[in-house]
């Protein structure tokens, strides 16, 4: 199975680079495009077939190490 | 005479500078310690994390180092009440470790910032700031593109309240850190992180000499 762990921004973290990338967005003629924000997706292996257990798994190494969860909020998704 | 180590992590490039600067501000004797090592040296009395960009920054600045086995031993010894500082990167790095509330964001204007700038010191009364009692305002060096201090309300009110915030930048904020913040430390009071470099203000020729009496205050009581 594959997992992936999708990390952004709180919404109260303000994201600078979003924001740059909002305005170049609108500077291109997008001008109703908002909030923009930036996250990143972490994937990898997971062995088994147990999508239970490898989400609870997923989302301990989450909290332990892939999202600084002061700043950042994350989302597992087992497929 | 006083110990004092230096963490070196991968891409760590101001741990010669902190080496220096401890041993000419105070006559401690410095060792370097690897990253990878499970064990600090004996009877040390200070341990710098120092700048740079460990692991390249991947994932986050910080989070990489943050799990060295060295860190369970830097971990340990601030439990034991060894004074533990960590500038830029380092400061990263702690709250990275849980050992300082907060994180630090990328800087409000993107941009990597590198100058002399001017502190207040807020609380004279912490291991590290000792020496500069009666001294309002010194001048360090900021060498960071992620030193926006960012912690939620209810964090930056405790810590104002407990006189954890040590350091705030004075006339400018250069990077957007909220309520000024430069440096805080522990509740405990011996584990300091800031993102202005002591360790690059530490005599007159550099420009400074403030960084010195950090080093001189954190090593003063050993």
């Amino acid at each position: 199975m594959k997992a992936k762990v999708h990390v952004y921004l709180k919404p109260c973290v303000l994201d600078v680079q979003g924001k740059a990338i909002e305005g170049a967005l609108h500077g291109l003629g997008w001008g109703d495009v908002a909030n923009v924000r930036v996250g990143k997706t972490i994937e990898f292996d997971v062995p088994g077939s147990d999508k239970a257990k490898a989400e609870a798994d997923a989302k301990v190494m989450a909290e332990k190490l892939l999202a600084n969860t002061v700043i950042e909020s994350f989302r597992v998704e087992i497929a | 005479m006083t110990k004092a180590a230096v963490v070196v992590f991968p891409g760590s490039n101001c741990d010669r500078d902190c080496a220096v600067a401890v041993e000419r501000s105070t006559g401690a004797s410095v060792d370097m310690v690897w990253h990878q090592e499970t064990a600090l040296p004996s009877g040390v009395d200070l341990i710098v994390l120092p700048g740079g960009f460990s692991y390249g920054d991947y994932l986050r600045c910080g989070a990489m180092a943050a799990q060295s086995p060295v860190m369970r031993e830097v971990v340990k010894a601030a439990e034991a009440g060894v004074a533990v500082v960590g500038i830029c990167n380092g400061f990263q790095i702690l709250c990275e470790a849980g050992m300082l509330p907060g994180a630090l964001l990328r800087n409000a204007k993107l941009k990597y910032i590198c100058k002399q700038i001017d502190l207040d010191v807020t609380n004279a009364q912490t291991r590290f700031t000792s020496g500069y009692a009666g001294r309002r305002n010194v001048r360090m060096t900021i060498g960071n593109g992620e030193g926006n201090f960012f912690a939620d309300e209810a964090t930056l009110d405790r810590i104002e309240g407990e006189g954890q915030v040590v350091f705030r930048y004075a006339q400018e904020n250069p990077n957007g850190s909220l309520r000024n913040i430069a440096g805080i430390v522990n509740t405990r009071g011996n584990v300091l992180g800031l993102m202005p470099h002591p360790d690059r203000s530490f005599e007159a020729e550099l420009g400074s000499a403030d960084g010195a009496v950090l080093f001189q205050s954190a090593l003063a009581s050993a």
